[in-house]
């Protein structure tokens, strides 16, 4: 590895921006993710950031079962997020469908449609299980744009 | 010349997906059409094919915000109609929980139409008061969101030590006087950006089926704990807190308010907590079989009146499962609220509602 990429390893691992889907989830999930963001646990000191829009996101946090309706959206996301992106998958809806398994408008699992890198289980997870999902995908999302550098996969 | 701009389904102002179109002119909004639906994932479909023990744990993942009210209103239903009456802690227990999730839910309102307003220093301040009262909710029931409190005939578990909750509470209670009041109610940057803002006056309210704070901040009296009591709020003194502007400014006093009478109900039922056992001696079942009727079940959700309409045809699985939620008509009145306003405040008078998607798609 040269100087530059070492030091987009380091900046990947230390400073993951995430941006947060709703793909139908009952909001418990949501609001753990928000009150990360809180004083208590505090995940901006540790370089988190959320961000607004997938184009400037390296991590893509889903959570919800995936409901039919937004089934094109995640697809749309997914694909907008640039490369080398990261899944984390927050809540046991996105790995399983939960409780809402057998509802004919549910599209899910998650992993039937995007490939999914980190499952953080729980309904919901406790915040400091998502903090460690995300330490978890900051390590593979800074793995992963070395070895993809090295596969000759363009990078923007 | 009017425009249109759609906002969403996905958009960083949006904390859930639906999606918005407003038509301005200028800078003002002249109409406002809303889409929903992108949470819709068949909860009373569901709940018509899974017996009465599953229902509860379906119904409380309606909404991850007020998830203790559904699977109250739930149980209640139930109970209407096998007739069992939960014993008395059960009852105080129930409302505990209640209004610990109402505070809660007061919080994270109060957090975000702060951080809409532009106040940040709030939004953090109100989410440090909100950890307070999830640890009274973890400490009591052991998770922080889904409780898994409700059951047929009562509680699932007991409040071993009231007098550590209401340590908690003493503290909060402080922290409620001593910041959130004065910025909300007297607050000059605040009151710039609220006063006047989206105003829904008593008459739309009415004629739109208003619930919750939103309507008691237009000057409809209305709340469920005091109109129609349920479960043991008779044996509480608490007032019900009434703006007549109708603006957001009277939406945040409203909600303020009303954080300090859940303080006082709880205050309350914790030393007042009667003795007793916490649930019917026989636990129900999977295979328990409801008599046959139809129950219809009211109780006062953090953002207004939740209903449940039970239907059972004698078998372990109900026929129909009715839900209907506070924002399902409070949604409404925003098309109103944000008719000439500025295209700026539209965020924030779209919060004012509180609305709750994923509650309203079920
Ligand atoms: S995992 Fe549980 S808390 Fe999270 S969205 Fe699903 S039902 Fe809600």
């Amino acid at each position: 590895m040269n100087l530059l990429d070492r030091l987009m390893h380091r900046c990947r691992r230390k400073s993951p921006f995430l941006f947060h889907l709703n793909t139908g989830s009952c909001n418990g999930c949501d609001i753990e993710l928000i009150t990360c963001l809180s004083p208590r646990y505090d995940v901006e000191q540790l370089g988190i950031h959320l961000e607004g829009s997938p184009r400037h996101a390296d991590i893509l946090c889903i959570t919800g079962p995936v409901t039919r309706n937004t089934l094109e959206a995640v697809k749309t996301v997914y694909a907008q997020v640039c490369e080398p992106k990261v899944v984390v998958a927050l809540g046991s809806c996105p790995a399983s469908c939960n409780v809402f398994a057998g509802s004919p408008v549910i599209e899910g699992p998650l992993s039937k449609h995007i490939p999914v890198d980190v499952y953080v289980p729980g309904c919901p997870p406790h915040p400091d299980a998502i903090i460690e999902g995300i330490a978890r995908a900051a390590q593979i999302l800074a793995d992963r744009g070395v070895s993809e550098k090295a596969k000759g996969v363009p990078q923007k | 010349m009017s425009y249109r701009i759609p906002i969403g389904p996905y958009h960083p102002a949006l904390e859930e997906p639906y999606k918005l179109e407003l038509v301005c002119d200028g800078e003002t909004v002249r109409d406002a059409v809303m889409h929903i639906g992108f949470n819709f994932r068949g909860i009373e479909y569901l709940a018509e094919r899974r017996n009465y023990l599953q229902g509860i744990t379906l119904v409380e993942r309606v909404c991850g915000i007020c998830s203790n009210v559904h699977s109250l209103s739930y149980c209640q239903a139930v109970e209407q109609l096998n007739g069992s009456a939960p014993p008395e802690r059960a009852l105080y227990i129930r409302v505990i929980l209640a209004e610990l999730e109402r505070l809660h839910s007061h919080f994270l309102w109060a957090g975000v139409a702060a951080k809409l307003i532009g106040f940040k220093t709030i939004f953090m301040a109100c989410f440090t008061l909100r950890e307070k009262v999830m640890d009274a909710l973890s400490a009591i029931s052991g998770n922080r969101v889904n409780y898994g409190m409700n059951c047929i005939g009562g509680v699932n578990r007991d409040i071993l030590d009231p007098q550590a909750i209401l340590n908690i509470l003493d503290e909060m209670e402080h922290e409620i006087t001593r910041t959130i009041i004065p910025i909300f109610l007297e607050d000059r940057t605040v009151a710039s950006r609220c006063k006047g803002v989206g105003i829904l006056t008593k008459e739309q309210a009415i004629a739109m089926g208003a619930v919750g704070p939103l309507a008691r901040a237009s000057g409809v009296p209305q709340d469920i704990r005091r109109s129609a009591p349920y479960g043991a709020y008779d044996r509480f003194e608490f007032s019900v807190p009434v703006e007549t502007a109708g603006d957001v400014q009277a939406r945040l006093v409203v909600h303020a308010l009303e954080m300090v009478e859940s303080c006082r109900i709880l205050r309350q039922a914790l030393s007042t907590l009667a003795e007793g056992p916490f649930h019917t001696p026989t636990p129900v079942g999977a295979r328990y079989k409801v008599p046959a009727g139809t129950a219809i079940s009211r109780a006062e959700a953090p953002r207004g009146e939740v209903l449940y309409q039970i239907t059972s045809n004698g078998t372990e699985i109900p026929e129909r499962v009715r839900v209907r939620t506070p924002t399902f008509m409070n949604m409404a009145t925003v098309r109103f609220t944000v008719l000439g306003q500025d295209l700026a405040d539209s965020p924030l008078i779209q919060a004012s509602c509180d609305p709750c998607y994923s509650c309203t798609d079920r």
